[in-house]
């Protein structure tokens, strides 16, 4: 008897507040995140420009720590625990919370009609027949410069393979500059930005990554090996003892001015900044003859989504399609110079770096990394399969056709369009 | 009857209560999760449930080139791996401990704590030093090269394929070496005055004194580290993930069984982990260990003579 009235006060305590808090309409949006280094940039200036707009909204941004997130994430997800609005990585970790039911389907937002289907690619389905999270930002590759050291070997920017090339001599005959800032002791980077950052060049961008999904090229095909001819001649313009150079070697080595070039991501940038006391500026890959289209790797990085059980799916709505417009577009970028947003919106940025970078989107077209979507599911593992083949390429001890013939033989074994 | 009862022994509940705290914590934290793996590589996961396959991933591992060629070339890196500590961790170790013992050495407790010292170290902390002094850039092995004319004999050597491997060996026998030296020092002062006395007596000394007398006594201890060897070197992992990473760099030549069981088992990077067949490399290197174990206990330790005193 006791329980049933506490159960009915419980119930009518519960209608109340509901009713209370349809009457305010304050909702309140809780984000997942793994940005925990962005806590106060959401804090101070994408939430209060946010709520700004949006009366009644109120919006809570809850990171965890990124090496934690994926796990935590999906804990709470199943346990109903969630927050609203959901941080998503690319690709696969993101897809597989899709086809688990934890995300909602975004397609008919209008927010969505700001995106190309490229920057979709990242958090829709394969057959893009459903996208699950609104695209934030991209990381794009590139080649980093120290202009001070340019100015003084008297070399220019060099746009084509064999200007790039005559830079690098002229910069090595010179003597005071390492010309290039790479070792091959962590592997990644030289998959990272050298096979996918110059690679776009010679499979033609998407072209080239969406034939290979299909099945239409081969990673033996002269496209997929001439990056690797490329990295093989890098070695000679490399510090010395450049195989046990460690990523941190490399920033460092660039940063206190010992080297000129330094093949990058975007996301150096705000470092960079930092730590650098001379000019930098940034060219895109050179292609390998005047007058040819350029390519670049923009490569999707974050997005945001929606938990499909939240309760206030149409202020989460709100708060995507605000995702989606001109407004965060800018706050997001001008906040982590080196993020670029991946809307076809015209985004002012300050950071001059970053304006470099991102200027290449008019200029080149865009592609994302040819390992990260479906090809990287089975066994061999094609990205760090990648990595090993790129660092190869790189000491000469494996040859590009041979690197090409093993990555395909890999690629075969498991995935079908490809046997 | 009632004489009979008192005869008989008592049953000693002491032993079972005694026992019951170790033997607990041990099958929970050991004997449970060995045989939850054992039986973890006869499964499958399809769709998020388990089937189980029997030895099929027994048979993908050594049956697939792509498995087959990364777990003989794990196996061999850690042949490689433990023939070095062979050679030149316990080698050394002994001829420490021998120079340690010599009586008229003076501030030998000083030499033996400096190279005891390593082995408390942190991995991290021996992976991120050694690489540290090795890098070509500041590190100053290739200063210290340069300063008596040695210069061209540097190479980066843990970012080449042929060196990799061994600079890594040589790192853990420098960090491990202590542990040798500790057990044959301890041994070698068991050894009694009297013995050695009588040696004398028959004029043997110096050098001959360790070969005929000290050695042959130090046997069974040398076996006992050489099993403990190669336990550890087979189950290691630690230093060649903190200075290499997963991918145990340059090109698989540092990619030993405790780095190939980690990837697999936890993934890296895009690659997703997968249990099952990380079971199945852990189960392989369990069965690696017991053959050798057994080789050592059933083969060679009841050879070897132990002397009474």
């Amino acid at each position: 008897m006791k329980n049933q009235i506490l159960k009915g006060m419980l119930l009518a305590s519960t209608i109340l507040v509901s009713a209370g808090s349809a009457f305010a309409e304050d909702v309140t949006l809780t984000i997942e995140s793994w940005r925990n280094d962005d806590l106060s940039i959401w804090q101070e200036k994408i939430i209060p420009a946010f709520e700004a707009d949006n009366p009644g909204i109120k919006v809570k941004f809850t990171p965890s720590a990124p090496a934690e997130y994926n796990a935590v994430l999906n804990s709470k997800l199943d346990a109903g625990s969630a927050g609203d609005l959901i941080t998503c990585r690319p690709f696969d970790a993101s897809l597989s919370l899709y086809d688990k039911g934890h995300l909602a389907d975004l397609k008919d937002l209008d927010g969505m009609k700001n995106f190309s289907p490229v920057a979709r690619s990242g958090w829709s389905t394969d057959d893009a027949s459903a996208t699950f999270c609104m695209p934030m930002a991209s990381v794009i590759h590139g080649f980093i410069y120290n202009k001070d050291a340019f100015k003084e070997v008297g070399v220019e920017v060099p746009t084509t393979e064999a200007e790039f090339f005559a830079a690098l001599d002229k910069i090595k005959a010179d003597g005071n500059y390492i010309p290039m800032a790479m070792g091959t002791n962590d592997q990644w980077e030289a998959a990272t930005m050298g096979y996918n950052n110059i690679g776009p060049n010679y499979w033609k961008g998407e072209e080239g990554r969406l034939a290979l999904i299909k099945g239409d090229q081969k990673l033996t095909d002269e496209a997929w090996v001439a990056p690797y001819r490329q990295l093989a001649k890098w070695k000679d313009y490399l510090g010395d003892g450049f195989e046990a150079q460690t990523y941190p070697d490399s920033q460092n080595l660039f940063t206190l001015g010992r080297a000129a070039i330094y093949p990058a991501g975007s996301w150096e940038i705000s470092g960079f900044n930092k730590q650098a006391d001379f000019k930098m500026g940034a060219f895109y890959p050179p292609v390998q003859k005047a007058g040819d289209e350029c390519y670049i790797s923009d490569h999707t990085d974050i997005a945001l989504g929606m938990n499909a059980k939240t309760k206030n799916a149409e202020a989460a709505k709100t708060f995507l399609n605000w995702v989606g417009s001109s407004d965060f577009a800018s706050i997001y970028a001008n906040s982590l110079p080196g993020f670029f947003s991946l809307s076809n919106h015209d985004v002012k940025m300050e950071d001059a770096l970053a304006q470099d970078f991102v200027s290449w989107r008019g200029k080149c077209k865009s592609s994302i990394r040819s390992t990260y979507q479906i090809l990287s599911r089975g066994t061999p593992n094609l990205e760090n399969e990648t990595w090993n083949a790129s660092v190869n390429a790189i000491k000469g001890t494996e040859s590009p056709e041979d690197a090409g013939k093993r990555l395909q033989d890999g690629l075969a074994s498991w995935y079908k369009p490809q046997q | 009857m009632a004489t009979t009862a008192e005869n008989r022994p008592k049953f000693r509940w002491h032993i079972i209560v005694f026992l019951a705290p170790a033997v607990l914590v041990y099958t929970a934290v050991m004997i449970i999760p060995l045989f939850g793996t054992l039986q973890f590589s006869l499964y499958t996961t399809i769709d998020n449930t388990q089937h189980f396959v029997g030895l099929d991933n027994f048979r993908t591992l050594f049956g697939d080139p792509r498995w087959s060629d990364s777990f003989w070339n794990a196996l061999g890196n850690n042949a490689w791996f433990f023939f070095i500590h062979m050679v030149v961790q316990n080698p050394i170790g002994i001829l420490l401990a021998a120079l340690l013992s010599h009586p008229r050495l003076r501030m030998s407790a000083f030499y033996r704590t400096t190279i005891f010292i390593p082995t408390i170290l942190s991995f991290v902390i021996v992976g991120f030093g050694w690489k540290l002094i090795l890098s070509p850039i500041w590190g100053i092995a290739p200063s210290m090269l340069d300063a008596v004319g040695l210069k061209s004999l540097f190479a980066p050597w843990l970012g080449k394929e042929a060196y990799a491997l061994t600079t890594l060996s040589l790192i853990s026998v420098w960090q491990y070496v202590g542990i040798p030296m500790m057990l044959i020092y301890a041994a070698l002062l068991s050894i009694p005055d009297e013995v050695l006395e009588a040696a004398e007596c028959d004029g043997i000394t110096g050098m001959s004194q360790f070969w005929k007398i000290k050695l042959p006594l130090i046997l069974p201890s040398i076996g006992i580290i050489s099993i403990l060897t190669f336990v550890a070197n087979f189950n290691a992992f630690d230093l060649i993930y903190s200075a290499q990473g997963a991918l145990a760099g340059p090109n698989y030549s540092t990619d030993i069984l405790g780095t190939f069981l980690y990837r697999t088992f936890f993934g890296f990077q895009l690659q997703l982990g997968d249990p099952n067949m990380g079971s199945t490399i852990a189960s392989a290197m369990f069965f690696i260990i017991l053959a050798g174990v057994s080789v050592y206990l059933f083969l060679i330790q009841t050879r070897l003579r132990r002397y009474q005193f």
